[in-house]
């Protein structure tokens, strides 16, 4: 019995009314974003609050890519995002299908291991970390940077690949292993073809988290030349006079990787993350 | 083309037995059916000797060489899984070809070898392919013609089969037969379906249990059944076992059902001593007349006719058993019938350990 | 005729190190530059840690957290943590079950409504922490004029700015965050329960509502313990949205423990009694994860 086409009416009318108000509510602040940063300096206060701005102006991108760093911020965090989902997915593939296709001593324990890394605060760990990195020159060096995302990714995209290997049958490598291959070709020609949509997820998850971490950006680089771009971002709020059309501008630039990445992997992510969040 | 030898061979997983104990010789070129219930352990004993599993103790040996240390793919010996495990993204070509490439045979090899295994099993027009794009009966030809590409020592079946329809399924193992008579090379197909084991094989190998219980021709294993699981599991349908009582005259007993004397029959070389045994009867050896004359009174229980024969369920004195006749009679249900079974087609069997009784000739 | 592999013993060993190898370069770097600077990071705990001050360093035993339990900003921030991540949790948890549970039969237009609801949690935290203080700002921002114009506020202000509210601005920033995290999550639980066993409770005559509450709950409930757990574990320890934000302030009055940890660590510079915060911080929340995940065993043991 599926009721009659009246109150299906109703309760599909909800069903997207309720849907729509997410909508809204999840655009809302982007469009804001948006909209100030094209809204030209001499109305943007007095016409602070309106919902359209009666002029619209490119200036700011313009202040933003022509008089300021952030092309370099921008290439940086490109380098830094960049080798890090690369660095951070192989490697969690490797760990990854360890844990999904043996059973061995000691898995348990570093599985935990990797649970309780995520359970500190990062602030602990950083002075640590810049006194160690500082003996090894990794200070103000994009280097250090992805040595340290990599690392904090790792965890998660572990778990992540881990669950995407899981849905591949055992049966697959196997019969390559009798046609004649080790169980490494077997992963590298059989399994990792397969896993290619997991694959991708993991390295866009890894990519948006690099791509918005400023604790250690801030405090391991000191320089400009090793910035990333929230530090660039974080600039222009502690000057004197805050610019916010230019910030804004250069926020709606710093969100167009990560939303193109996002509308990627998204639907990837449904499928993995459950299981690889969740097991542990 | 190697023969294959399991010596004593036993697996544990943790405190698990699974198999226990299993000694097995198979002869260059010959076709060896597994065959048992579920969980019997066969997908096992196959998986250790194409070597994706350890075995905790014992040794197999593929032609002279001792191969328990040997990773897969050092074995030469070829596997169709039951999924058929086809390497989805590659085309049927590139799943035929994946081993000798591995193996760095010369392309004109490769091609020469996928064409000629492609046209042996009519894959001619599907080589371009992926797996997704084939009906199950042509990825289990394609998973055929992936081992038989690489000419290997011998071949390994785990139920290639049970996952096509009823018609396909017989068209393949015919096919499988076929295959098997042109390159004659060494088979072990594991199935649970006993007509399966019945066709196809040269021998036959029951297990039950993770222990082997008998090895033989199909017919000797369906004619003499070594104890009463190989009896109760070949055949079909079933073979009819009644609970009789055994009552010695000299060297001769006479079997009772209830108060029913079903037969006599010269003594089995020994009997338990209260007498009761278990009398098996295949459906097809008992006879029926439609009257009361001569022979052992029963009823009809149930007629049902399957068009080739007809299929009567008869009660002896509070006993149920399955007859079969070609013969088409007019039965009603209740009426009362008479049958007759030969004493030489009886099997006698201890009820207690399963074994058979065995009658000196 | 035997064939004697000499290598065959070697192999053997080798494969056995197998797992090991594939995950021996994760391991590798998680060890170096998190665990390594995990248990220094502790050990400052114990000790006297001040940044520029070169004759720091020496061993204080307990002091740090004797400390801890007379500091009055710390209770008030443990406080503040409580609240912070309770209301966070909550309402990430509430507003992304409906969203899963809105999400998981197939209509026209899924496509594209899910990637848009999804999208929060793909922006940088600091960013939006940004964007929600321009909202937040009455010069630049809607949010105080319509608060007003409803009648939620008496005047435009920065909710920011007022020591009574300070802490509401980040928890809204976080909901929007974080409410598509326990979303997907739900969702993809959602999925996995197979629609057999809806076909059958509606054959069996069970209504919507009850349907919801005898197969999507218990199935759903093992996952929503351990995504809560790890969500409220995350939330509690990131203090990203707040420093941005707030800065902890305006006094202290919408520090959290993670937040303050921040401010001692780099305002005050003192990084032994930083890290013994964090310490007690970390100690708080595994008894947190021990109790619901023996909540979790009880419950899956009980189905
Ligand atoms: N990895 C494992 N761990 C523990 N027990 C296992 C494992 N693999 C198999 N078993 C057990 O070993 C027994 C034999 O399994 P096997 O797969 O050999 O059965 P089978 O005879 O092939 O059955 P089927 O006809 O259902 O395929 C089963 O009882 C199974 O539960
Ligand atoms: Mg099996």
């Amino acid at each position: 019995m599926r009721g009659s086409f009246q109150t299906r009416t109703i309760k599909w009318s909800m069903h997207y009314g309720v849907l729509l108000v997410y909508v809204a509510v999840a655009l809302f602040p982007l469009y804001w974003l948006v909209k100030v940063s094209i809204t030209p300096d001499d109305i943007l206060y007095k016409q602070g609050t309106d919902l359209l701005p009666s002029k619209l102006s490119f200036e700011h991108y313009a202040t933003v890519i022509g008089k300021s760093d952030f092309l370099l911020f921008f290439r940086n965090s490109i380098i830094v995002s960049g080798i890090t989902a690369i660095a951070s997915t192989i490697l969690a593939m490797a760990s990854g299908y360890a844990f999904s296709r043996f059973a061995f001593k000691g898995k348990f324990w570093i599985v935990g291991l990797m649970l309780v890394t995520q359970m500190f605060p990062l602030v602990i760990v950083i002075t640590p970390i810049f006194s160690i990195f500082g003996t090894l020159g990794l200070t103000n060096s994009l280097t250090g940077l992805i040595i340290i995302y990599t690392a904090f990714n790792i965890p998660f995209a572990t778990f992540l690949m881990q669950s995407f290997f899981d849905g591949i049958p055992k049966d697959l490598e196997e019969a390559a292993m009798i046609d004649g291959a080790t169980r490494f070709k077997a992963f590298v020609q059989i399994i990792a073809p397969l896993t290619l949509p997991g694959i991708v997820a993991t390295a866009g998850f890894c990519f948006t988290g690099a791509w918005g971490e400023i604790l250690f950006a801030l405090l391991l680089n000191s320089s400009a030349s090793a910035s990333t771009f929230p530090v660039g971002l974080l600039l222009y709020s502690t000057r004197a006079t805050i610019e916010y059309g230019p910030m804004m501008a250069a926020g709606v630039l710093a969100l167009i990787p990560v939303c193109i990445f996002f509308f990627l992997i998204q639907r990837y992510l449904v499928q993995g993350l459950t299981a690889g969040a969740v097991k542990g | 083309m190697a023969s294959i030898a399991i010596n004593g061979v036993r697996k544990d997983y943790g405190a698990v037995p699974v198999l226990k104990g299993v000694d097995l010789a198979i002869d260059s070129g010959e076709f060896v059916v597994l065959v048992g219930p579920s969980g019997c352990g066969k997908s096992t004993l196959l998986r250790i000797i194409a070597g994706l599993e350890d075995l905790s103790a014992g040794e197999i040996r593929i032609g002279d060489m001792r191969v328990n240390e040997l990773a897969p793919r050092d074995r030469d010996i070829a596997m169709v899984f039951q999924s058929y495990a086809l390497y989805p993204h590659m085309s049927v070509r590139d799943n035929m070809s994946y081993s000798l490439k591995l193996k760095r045979t010369p392309a004109e090899r490769i091609a020469e070898a996928v064409k000629r295994a492609g046209d042996k099993l009519g894959l001619e027009a599907l080589q371009d392919r992926k797996p997704r794009a084939l009906s199950g009966g042509q990825r289990q030809r394609v998973a055929m013609g992936r081992a038989i590409v690489r000419n290997p020592k011998a071949f390994l079946f785990d139920e290639p089969l049970s996952n096509l329809d009823a018609r396909l399924r017989e068209q393949m193992r015919f096919e499988i037969r076929k295959l098997h008579r042109d390159i004659g090379a060494t088979s072990v197909y594991v199935t649970h379906d006993q007509i399966e084991a019945m066709t196809m094989s040269d021998r036959i190998v029951a297990m039950n249990g993770g222990i082997i219980q008998q090895v033989g021709a199909p017919l000797e294993l369906y004619d003499n059944p070594a104890n009463i699981f190989v009896a109760g599991f070949i055949g079909s349908p079933a073979m009819n076992f009644i609970k009789a009582r055994a009552v010695r005259e000299d060297n001769r007993i006479a079997l009772y059902v209830g108060a029913t004397k079903l037969l006599g029959m010269p003594a089995p070389d020994r009997l338990p001593d209260n007498g009761e045994v278990i009398a098996g009867v295949r459906p097809e050896r008992i006879g029926l007349l439609p009257s009361s004359e001569a022979g052992v009174a029963a009823t009809v229980e149930l007629v049902e006719p399957t068009g080739v024969a007809t299929v009567v369920h008869a009660d002896i004195a509070g006993q149920q058993l399955k007859l079969f006749t070609t013969e088409r009679l007019q039965l009603d249900v209740h009426q009362p019938v008479s049958l007759t079974i030969r004493p030489a087609d009886v099997c006698l069997f201890d009820p207690i350990s399963g074994e058979r009784l065995r009658v000196p000739r | 005729m035997t064939v004697s592999y000499p290598t065959a013993g070697a192999r053997r060993r080798l494969a056995a190190l197998e797992p090991y190898l594939y995950s021996a370069p994760a391991l590798l770097l998680i060890t170096v530059t998190t665990l390594v600077p995990i248990v220094i990071g502790i050990s400052y705990a114990f000790r006297n840690v001040m940044l520029l001050d070169p004759t720091s360093g020496g061993f204080v035993g307990l002091d740090n957290f004797r400390d801890l339990m007379r500091d009055g900003s710390f209770w008030g921030a443990l406080k503040n943590t409580v609240t912070w991540t309770v209301s966070c949790v909550a309402f990430q948890f509430f507003f992304g079950l409906i969203l899963a549970l809105l999400l998981n039969r197939p209509f026209p237009g899924r496509s594209i409504i899910q990637p848009i609801v999804f999208l929060p949690w793909a922006i940088p935290t600091f960013l939006i922490g940004m964007n929600w203080s321009w909202l937040f700002n009455p010069a630049i921002g809607p949010l105080p004029h319509w608060a007003y114009a409803l009648g939620l506020m008496s005047a435009p202000d920065n909710i920011l700015s007022d020591p009574q509210h300070a802490l509401l601005g980040p928890i809204i920033a976080s909901i929007w965050w974080g409410t598509p995290f326990f979303a997907i999550t739900m969702l993809a639980a959602l999925q996995a329960i197979p629609s057999e066993i809806y076909e059958a409770a509606e054959i069996d005559g069970a209504g919507s509502l009850e349907r919801f509450r005898s197969i999507t709950l218990p199935f759903l409930a093992p996952t929503m313990v351990v995504t809560v757990m790890l969500r409220t574990i995350w939330i509690a320890n990131s203090s990203e949205l707040i420093v941005v934000m707030t800065k902890g302030g305006p006094a202290d009055s919408s520090q959290i423990v993670a937040s303050y940890v921040f401010t001692q660590a780099y305002q005050g510079l003192n990084f032994g009694y930083a890290s013994a915060i964090a310490t007690a911080l970390v100690v708080l929340l595994l008894i947190y994860a021990l109790l619901l995940m023996s909540i979790r065993q009880m419950m899956l043991s009980s189905r």
